[in-house]
């Protein structure tokens, strides 16, 4: 057994960590108070390959492994919980779907341009009246010749108006007897006619990004838009999540983190009753449980990561990594708060933007009281993984790396 | 173009220092590339996108410098070679340059040598200086803008960051430059540079592989090294019922310490 990162690691973790602490760090209050997204970031994440981080070289991306995107995802989120939602949508929910999900033409055709940077991806699940019930969706997608007719609305999109492709989920079987039977997948271009969207403003955090609604009325798209089978649409929207998961778990890591951190550094600095409050017991004691929290919450999604780089199904330990750092994250950007006293409660410190940031996903990507009940049902044996027709590909760094011309021999 | 870069692996730059027992410590803090030879590097990495040929980083330190290295490596550097041996452990700047000179001899003639300005260690600023001389090459220090470089005159000309302002300087090549912060934004590695770096084997030269039958003894040693006392200092508001009012009780209370 082996804890240790290895070297290309470490690298990794520096170079993201540098790049969200010198370009983003600076100005993120400035624009989490404007509720918009510095137009800078996706394109400088494009450019230095983090969009594309864990895709073959052959797809267009970087050629790291899944932990890299771990890691990437917790220095992202230690500074704004924004970063880290564009490798959730983008590279977790979208990209990664495509790798594992894809045809060899949808991989050219969507997948290499999105490692690249030079589209943007999102994912369309939840709607209106459906969220962690989806089996009450309303969009729907209807075979006509060689294309098929999609409408209907997605809510709650993050990207939404930053997207280039929406990996979008619809009913195309309303008469099957399972309405998750009943479901498709399909990749749907933002420039296609019909296709219209939004931002939602006033939310309680993470209002750096874009967050909105999508809508398709009459969309045509054509049957080679349509990601994997008629009927496996929910299948493969739970395999997405498998891979979003991951990244929110290992960004609440780094929340946790920026929230210790915090912490830490105030401790020392503020006094009262004649001594800096590091020196106070129940002070301490806040920072011993994010400290805790911090080093489960790692230890965790790391264990996912490696999972994942080995193909092995990690729906279960994905699931128990998010459950547990989300909530540590906003019980650790909570305590902070208080380790900060009222000067926490103002926006001249970072902790009240942590712990509004943090709300969002003990919400989104299975609440935790969707986790609460998937642990239980895996621990009496209620739940068990299906065996997927399209498996996430373990990680092998000779096929990831090599070159198009050379990648045919792998 | 053949281009040598010179770096250094130093303490983070948020290193607590402090000093025990005559000793300077830097706790746990991590090592990187010294930030000022980011700036070297990402000028030499500049010149060969810009001229073709080869970088080649050289350090000299302990095994661990390999990670600067590394750094260096991943950020697009051609080759790394590190100079460690027992023997140069307590090398001064002198020394330092005598080393580098060695080295630098066995590469393959650089036209440019770059340095950063100075180490944030320990801070000597020299050393670039040391190297230009013992190399008998025109050195171009302080320098905030490379404007052209002409392989085929073998001509650099740059500009130079004075306290009055900037000054152009021609130069013939071969040359040592040492950069300011205000030269460049150093680029991040990218992911194939850091892949690169993590599967190269570095080669460590020692004093005998650069042909030094001795190795150049140290002239300067610290004696002694303390920290500086620190100040104590106190925060008055001055108080009063106008801005007039307040000025004067400010103006007062300035003559009455001394600083007016």
């Amino acid at each position: 057994m082996d804890f240790g990162l290895t070297e290309e690691h470490e690298m990794v973790r520096k170079m993201v960590r540098d790049f969200a602490q010198k370009e983003v760090k600076p100005t993120i209050k400035d624009w989490d108070i404007r509720q918009e997204m510095d137009p800078k970031v996706l394109p400088r994440m494009g450019e230095l390959g983090i969009l594309g981080i864990c895709i073959p070289v052959r797809y267009g991306g970087q050629g790291m492994d899944y932990i890299s995107l771990g890691l990437a995802c917790e220095e992202l989120e230690a500074v704004d919980t924004t970063l880290r939602v564009v490798m959730s949508v983008h590279m977790g929910l979208n990209s990664m779907a495509l790798l594992q999900w894809g045809t060899e033409d949808q991989k050219q055709r969507f997948l290499a341009p999105q490692a690249k940077g030079e589209k943007i991806a999102a994912f369309g699940l939840t709607e209106p009246g459906a969220g962690s019930d989806v089996a009450s969706m309303n969009s729907t997608a209807k075979r006509d010749g060689d294309e098929y007719v999609i409408n209907g609305e997605k809510m709650w999109i993050s990207l939404a108006t930053k997207a280039d492709h929406f990996l979008w989920v619809a009913v195309t079987d309303p008469e099957a007897q399972d309405p998750h039977e009943g479901m498709t997948a399909f990749v749907v271009e933002a420039e296609r006619d019909g296709v219209t969207s939004g931002d939602i403003h006033d939310k309680m955090g993470v209002r750096a990004g874009s967050t909105g609604w999508v809508n398709c009325q009459s969309v045509r798209v054509p049957v080679e838009n349509r990601l994997g089978e008629e009927g496996e649409g929910f299948r493969i929207a739970m395999s997405c999540l498998d891979n979003g998961r991951y990244t929110v778990a290992a960004g609440a890591t780094g929340l946790i983190r920026a929230s210790l951190e915090a912490s830490v550094t105030y401790a020392n600095e503020r006094t009262t009753f004649g001594r800096p409050i590091s020196r106070h017991q129940l002070v301490q004691q806040k920072i011993a449980r994010m400290v805790k929290d911090y080093e489960a919450a790692r230890l965790l999604y790391l264990r996912a990561g490696w999972m994942k780089n080995q193909g092995q199904r990690n729906t279960r330990e994905t699931s128990l990594a998010k459950w547990y750092a989300t909530d540590a994250s906003f019980e650790a950007a909570s305590e902070a708060v208080q380790v900060h006293g009222a000067y926490g409660y103002s926006a001249e410190y970072d902790v009240e933007r942590y712990l509004r940031n943090s709300k969002g996903a003990v919400i989104y990507e299975g609440t935790s009281e969707i986790h609460t009940l998937i642990q239980a049902g895996y621990a009496l044996e209620m739940r068990k993984d299906a065996g997927l027709r399209c498996e996430l590909p373990a990680y092998d760094p000779e096929a990831w790396q090599s070159e198009p011309e050379t990648a045919a021999a792998h | 173009m053949n281009i040598v870069v010179c770096v250094k692996q130093t303490p983070d730059t948020a290193a607590t220092v402090t000093v025990e027992g005559g000793q300077v410590s830097w706790g746990d803090s991590p090592l990187v590339l010294n930030p000022w030879d980011e700036y070297a590097v990402e000028e030499a990495l500049r010149t060969k996108e810009a001229h073709g040929g080869k970088v080649s980083a050289v350090s000299m330190g302990p095994e661990s410098a390999k990670d600067a290295l590394k750094q260096a490596l991943a950020m697009g550097c051609d080759e790394a070679i590190l100079i460690s041996d027992e023997a140069l452990e307590a090398a001064d700047s002198l020394a330092t340059s005598h080393v580098l000179v060695a080295a630098i001899g066995k590469l393959d003639s650089p036209e440019l040598v770059f340095f950063g300005k100075a180490s944030v260690d320990s801070a000597s600023g020299v050393t670039f200086a040391q190297t230009a001389r013992l190399l008998g090459q025109p050195l171009l220090s302080q320098v905030a803008g490379v404007t052209s470089i002409d392989p085929d005159s073998a001509t650099i000309t740059v500009e130079r960051l004075l306290p009055e302002g900037r000054e152009v300087v021609e130069s013939s090549m071969p040359a040592v430059v040492s950069v300011t912060k205000e030269i460049n934004e150093p680029r991040y590695p990218s992911f194939m540079g850091i892949r690169k770096a993590s599967k190269a084997e570095i080669p460590t030269w020692g004093a005998g592989d650069l042909g030094m039958d001795s190795v150049p003894k140290a002239k300067v040693d610290w004696p002694e090294i303390f920290a500086i006392q620190q100040e104590a200092t106190s925060c008055e508001v001055i108080e009063g019922e106008t801005p007039e009012a307040m000025a004067a009780k400010l103006a007062d209370r300035l003559l009455e310490e001394k600083v007016i």
